[in-house]
């Protein structure tokens, strides 16, 4: 699905990523853990091809095609899918209407008719359901005045409206109280299946234990510094990054 | 490449070719020489037929003209006009006699209708909303008049209403714009050629929208429109106008008056959609827009609201104005603007608030791309006797690129000391991260520009009939895409 070898990224004259490797396939769900300002969330937008960033050196290869040769919204119709640390607030917009929009973006992409009114509105209330996110929300402009965890719950909405073949959710548990955690996990266990894959930023090793990743990496400065299976996880909750680091 | 920068350049492509209006159509015309005379008003109003009090309107105004010098005030870099180097009138051959029904209407002009989007044959007709077709110098055709004249309720071209209610052209043509308030006013009365006139008698409520569509057709020709709106006391009416014109090299000219009364109790919608050819990206060509829009609100409780989407012409050179005369009176300005290239745009509206609690309420969204400038020029005026006045004003500018401009101008007057008057102003650039994230969810750059752009100007379309609504999200993507066709 996604592979990336020695990445050398940096950012008006800093380095930020430092020769990264990472290697994600198909049906798989990758844990990316790492301390503030390590690289975490520079990965996912250099990943979904945000402007900016001076890639050094390295490659990433995404299901055979040459991933930094492509713009953002054919990485996005290509079933590429950011869940923002931030989502974005985009007055005037009705969130219904972005999500209709987005779909038939990628339906048109890949050559397809644009789904019906009917069809769509269908989709998008089964899926607020399933989040517990009320109609009434989706009326609402995109974002404008939504609180931290109805903006990380929107993003997972429109995940599960595109179900992307590769998912990026940078911090998607930041904010989310106890309840929406578990609701949110669902969503993206639902959603898994052997064809797609998913790359889970966090800080949280709570979140692990709804999504159980199958890799855990742990990322300093730049580099991924050690990987494992879900145990790493638990290590580092007892013994922080330093240590972690250390034994790497 | 960074997104933005993509978008500037996508917009900067959008040459004239993307004109979906461009084309023009071929037609015999009856047209009198170049130039600006008491020969060619005489002759005007006699291709009119129009009354002998007609014909000394205009010549009284034509002396007026050459007494005024041009307004200097706006922001704008207008070319010398040579008057005389223009026609001042030109219709089709086939028009000469007022064709009696839609079958004598020569098929070329049904045909450019058509392809525009506004076919005027019964069974095609725009279901609820009836038009003014005006080609030229001349109205083509009215749609609904029997439905709507069984309701009292005149919708005719102005040069008809001359002759069949001078009464009431002669009570208040002139009434809102006096001749002499400034060159282009003065102009447009001497020489205006068509446009819509319409009187809704008292009590009634105008069930469809009414509609003009002006498509300026020949070369060198000056369009002057003429618009009357009358409400009567206790009536309703929504009138909406669109405007195109074939691509041409040469700038041509469309000055217009348009003048709103609304008596007690009454309220006019008014709304433009005005996408007149631009002119090319070099600046060559398009439409000089000079448009003097005037209402008054004579009645109590009445109200005028002036909507406009303006994403056309070379230049644009308007100000839809509200005098607020009777006590509690309203006025409302809603208004999109959209340059790009070369274009430039001065708009904005004069509120005068004369009457007691008197109120108004002024939005401007203007848009900038390209080299364009967008100049936003407001005036609220607050007299003394207009205790209680109120009035709002939020003006909000978004500029694409870094080599065009946004101007805000606000004038404040007020004489009153227990009147409200409220400011805003905000500028902004197109946000990067919100482009990123639209394209991050699979939009292109140039649907990403479009979706923003709209979500910005939303609190004004959302004031258009529901019928142009769409239309008009459309257009305003479309001017700033390159997508078009
Ligand atoms: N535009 C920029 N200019 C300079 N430095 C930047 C810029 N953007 C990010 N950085 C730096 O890059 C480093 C990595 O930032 P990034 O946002 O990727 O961290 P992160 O791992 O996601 O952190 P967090 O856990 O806090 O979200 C930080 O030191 C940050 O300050
Ligand atoms: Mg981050």
């Amino acid at each position: 699905m996604l592979e990336i070898k020695n990445l050398h990224v940096s950012i008006e004259e800093n380095k930020i990523i430092k020769g990264l490797d990472l290697s994600i396939n198909k049906g798989e769900v990758h844990a990316l853990m790492g301390p503030n300002g390590s690289g975490k969330s520079t990965l996912s937008y250099v990943l979904s091809g945000k402007d900016k960033y001076e890639i050094n050196d390295g490659t990433i290869d995404y299901n055979g095609k040459n991933l930094l040769e492509l713009d953002v919204d054919e990485r996005a119709n290509e079933g590429l899918f950011l869940a923002f640390q931030y989502p974005m607030e985009i007055p005037g917009v009705q969130t219904s209407f972005f999500l209709k929009t987005a779909i038939n973006s990628k339906r048109k992409y890949l050559g397809q008719s644009e789904m019906d009114a009917l069809e769509f509105a269908k989709l998008m209330k089964s899926k607020a359901e399933e989040l517990n996110i009320s109609t009434e929300m989706l009326k609402r402009d995109l974002n404008v005045n939504y609180s931290g965890g109805e903006k990380k719950k929107q993003e997972i909405l429109q995940m599960s409206m595109l179900s992307p073949k590769m998912a990026i959710l940078d911090e998607t548990d930041s904010g989310l109280d106890i309840d929406a955690l578990r609701i949110v996990s669902e969503g993206v266990n639902k959603l898994r299946n052997s064809e797609n894959s998913f790359l889970v930023i966090t800080h949280y090793q709570r979140l692990l234990n709804y999504i159980k990743p199958d890799f855990v990496h742990i990322i300093a400065d730049g580099k991924i510094v050690k990987s494992g299976d879900y145990s790493l996880a638990l290590e580092l909750e007892e013994k922080g990054y330093e240590e972690i680091s250390q034994t790497a | 490449m960074a997104a933005t920068e993509q978008t500037i350049k996508q917009v900067n492509t959008l040459g004239s070719s993307d004109y979906k209006y461009g084309f023009s159509t071929e037609v015999d015309e009856i047209r009198p020489p170049k130039g600006l005379n008491k020969e060619i008003i005489k002759f005007i109003s006699a291709q009119k037929d129009e009354p002998e009090w007609m014909l000394e309107w205009r010549l009284n105004a034509f002396k007026v003209f050459n007494k005024l010098p041009k307004p200097q005030w706006a922001k704008l870099n207008i070319p010398e006009i040579d008057y005389q180097d223009c026609y001042y009138y030109s219709i089709p051959k086939s028009l000469k006699d007022k064709p009696k029904s839609l079958d004598d209407i020569d098929p070329e002009i049904l045909k450019t209708y058509e392809k525009l989007g506004i076919p005027l044959k019964e069974q095609k007709m725009l279901s609820g909303i009836a038009v003014d077709a005006v080609f030229d110098s001349v109205s083509v055709a009215t749609t609904y008049k029997k439905q709507l004249s069984d309701l009292g309720i005149v919708f005719c071209s102005i040069s008809e209403a001359v002759k069949t209610h001078p009464e009431l052209v002669k009570k208040y043509l002139g009434s809102v714009i006096p001749v002499s308030d400034h060159s282009f006013a003065a102009l447009n009365s001497a020489v205006f050629t068509d446009g819509s006139f319409i009187y809704i008698p008292e009590g009634v409520r105008c069930p469809v929208e009414l509609s003009t569509y002006f498509r300026i057709n020949a070369m060198n020709t000056g369009q002057f429109e003429r618009t009357l709106i009358i409400a009567d006391k206790e009536s309703y009416v929504s009138y909406l106008e669109g405007c195109t014109a074939p691509m041409r090299d040469e700038n041509q000219l469309h000055a217009a008056n348009v003048e709103l009364v609304a008596l007690d109790n009454a309220e006019i919608k008014y709304s433009t959609v005005q996408n007149w050819y631009p002119g090319d990206k070099e600046g060559k060509g398009g439409i000089y827009n000079f448009v003097t829009k005037r209402g008054a609100c004579r009645g109590k409780n009445s109200k005028i609201s002036w909507t406009q989407v303006e994403t056309g012409s070379a230049i644009t050179w308007k100000y839809p104005s509200c005098i607020l005369q009777g006590d509690n009176s309203k006025g409302e300005f809603y208004s999109v603007a959209i340059t790009n290239n070369m274009q430039q745009a001065d708009t904005g509206t004069k509120m005068i608030h004369i009457g007691k609690n008197t109120s108004s309420k002024i939005i401007s969204k203007g848009i900038s791309a390209g080299k364009a400038n967008n100049t936003y020029r407001g005036l609220v005026n607050i007299l003394s006797k207009a205790k209680n006045a109120r009035n709002f004003t939020q003006c909000d500018s978004l500029l694409i690129g870094n080599q065009c401009g946004a101007h805000t101008v606000p004038y404040i007057q007020s004489s009153n000391s227990d009147s409200m008057v409220e400011h805003e102003a905000t500028t902004s650039k197109i946000n990067e991260d919100q482009l990123f994230y639209c394209q991050q969810r699979g939009l292109n750059s140039e649907d990403a520009v479009g979706l923003i752009v709209n979500g910005f100007c939303k609190e004004v379309l959302q004031h258009l009939p529901m019928e142009f609504a769409v239309e008009a999200q459309k257009l305003v993507a479309i001017s700033l895409e390159g997508s078009v066709g």
